[in-house]
């Protein structure tokens, strides 16, 4: 019974294919796992602007969306049916053509990302043998979108934010892959599947999640801040800073165009947060050996939410950074930092088994992360500030 | 097999077309991604998924940004008023032709010298981790630190000019 919960979906598609003929199976199983996801995230999508509006409101002291629906929960149905409806607007100064296709290349190459995720148990629609490096492909094609949308509005604040978040998010990128190389190393495979799998196994009842080394607990939280900044999510939102640049990038979109934009922001929210929880948290597998039984695609997406909450909470929370501070921070600190993260992960995987590698290991990184931080921030001048105008 | 091979080709080939042919600067670059999408969709259908993906990675994500950035930091967005194609554009035509036959000519002799297999080889991204890191870890090294050279010389052209406008 609980195996049969924990595969419903793989056994309903199942179920469904088997009423077609030999040689439609395999097309139409594709189809139907790609209509799924496709149809899955932007639900999850909605659901997420609703907590993101109520969860911000709770945090800035206020009700949030209260009049559609009982406590406002139907309010993602009226946003969608006003974008659905609304004019869409395209300048005449516009590169028409580019401006049309900006949206919809963002849309896919982040959809593509879902493809190598395994959701479940045996929920994944096609284990590559280069998994990872497909996902990180298919991220990178995404900055060429930004860019296309930013220069074909022929604005000159869509062209800003454009560079800005292109800028962002190549630099970003390096800090993210690198970041994420170290789990390779221990597994020793690109594939998801297989490092999750790398990760099912418990100890005491406590699972062997990559978050529990000290690698890979650095690794994650860099993970995590590259994460942020390559989504363009608060507090590295400079590309759309509202005081600056009045929406960035997508400032000349209207209408339906502008919502896939913003699905594409929160579904690859989904995507990274999916991917670090691949990586880092063992995927679809429960924290603790005695939850097993629970589905393992609940755990998926309950990790996916948890993620959620924190993007939502730190958007809440941190304050925009600066141009330089977000370059310096980049280049200066996370660069290193995961440099002698891959350093750390080599040192811990040829020391063998023991309790001095965890000492060495964590002792090393709490070490230059103290001596990196302390030198930034000796370098900075901090002081008390000085108000120009308001003394 | 057929079908798609001729599909990613004209895509590959469309997109090359495309960057030469086009007037504005930006468009030039974005067909020319078109063109190494085609390239990586080509590696792929020969199951060559490290090298298809590094295409992406490498070229889409940050080659075309580089070029794209490069266009705006210049001057080069905009449409020259005399037209953008050279008046010289028979002579480039003709050393075209005579790179092209030249090349062609070398591949069609090829064929005789090349391995026949009877079936294609199944290198996976492990098999090339392990090659890379093993017998060819000396290529590896010596290209790593002329990339290292090759970007601290960039840093020292950028900070020179600052430098010198101060």
């Amino acid at each position: 019974m609980i195996d049969r919960l924990d595969q419903i979906f793989v056994l309903l598609k199942h179920g469904i294919l088997g009423y077609l003929p030999e040689n439609w199976q395999t097309p139409v199983g594709v189809i139907l796992s790609v209509v799924c996801i496709v149809g899955l995230y932007p639900a999850l999508f909605a659901l997420t602007t609703i907590l993101e509006r109520k969860g911000l409101g709770r945090v800035q002291n206020r009700i949030g969306p209260n009049r559609v629906g009982p406590y406002g929960i139907l309010q993602p149905v009226a946003d969608g049916i006003k974008s659905l409806t609304k004019e869409d607007i395209v300048p005449t100064s516009a590169d028409s053509v580019v401006h049309f296709l900006a949206p919809v290349i963002l849309v896919v190459t982040v959809f593509m990302g879902f493809a190598v995720l395994p959701m479940g148990r045996n929920m994944v629609l096609v284990d590559l043998d280069a998994g990872l490096l497909f996902y990180f492909a298919m991220g990178a094609s995404t900055e060429l979108a930004v860019f296309m949308a930013g220069w074909s509005s022929r604005n000159k604040y869509s062209l800003l934010g454009a560079m800005r978040a292109v800028a962002q998010m190549i630099s970003y990128e390096v800090a993210l892959l690198l970041s994420s190389v170290v789990v390779v190393m221990m597994t020793g495979s690109l594939s998801l599947v297989k490092i999750v799998e790398a990760q099912n196994h418990y100890t005491f009842g406590l699972p062997h999640w990559f978050i529990f080394t000290p690698w890979g607990f650095a690794g994650f939280l860099m993970y995590a801040i590259a994460g942020t900044a390559e989504t363009n999510r608060s507090p590295f939102d400079l590309p759309e800073g509202e005081s600056e640049l009045v929406a960035g990038y997508h400032t000349e979109y209207s209408g339906f165009k502008f919502a896939l934009f913003f699905l594409a922001e929160y579904v690859a929210m989904f995507s990274i947060a999916g991917l670090g929880a691949t990586l880092f948290f063992g995927g679809w597998t429960a924290p603790l050996a005695a939850l097993q039984w629970i589905p393992s695609w609940i755990w998926f997406f309950g990790k996916l939410f948890v993620a959620m909450g924190v993007f939502i909470w730190l958007r809440a929370t941190l304050p925009r950074l600066r141009q330089d501070q977000l370059m310096n921070f980049a280049w200066k600190f996370m660069l290193p930092m995961c440099l002698l993260n891959l350093f750390v992960a080599g040192l811990w995987w040829f020391m063998g088994s023991g309790w001095m590698r965890w000492v060495l290991c964590s002792a090393l990184l709490v070490l230059a992360y103290v001596v990196m931080g302390r030198g930034e921030l000796r370098a900075k001048h901090v002081g008390p500030r000085s108000y120009r105008y308001a003394e | 097999m057929g079908v798609v091979f001729y599909l990613i080709s004209a895509l590959a080939v469309g997109g090359a077309l495309a960057a030469v042919l086009l007037k504005k600067l930006v468009h030039c670059a974005l067909a020319l991604t078109l063109a190494f999408f085609g390239l990586a969709l080509l590696f792929l259908q020969l199951d060559a998924q490290f090298a298809g993906f590094v295409q992406i990675l490498v070229y889409v994500g940050a080659v075309a940004i580089l070029v794209v950035f490069a266009i705006l930091l210049t001057r080069g967005s905009e449409v020259p008023a005399e037209g953008v194609f050279s008046k010289t554009w028979l002579v480039g035509l003709v050393i075209a032709a005579g790179v092209f036959a030249v090349l062609a000519w070398a591949v069609l002799q090829a064929g005789p010298w090349l391995p026949t297999e009877a079936a294609a080889p199944a290198v996976t991204v492990n098999d090339i981790g392990h090659a890379l890191m093993s017998r060819y870890v000396l290529p590896l090294q010596i290209i790593a630190v002329l990339l290292t050279a090759a970007l601290l010389g960039a840093v020292i052209v950028a900070m020179h000019e600052k430098e010198r406008t101060k």
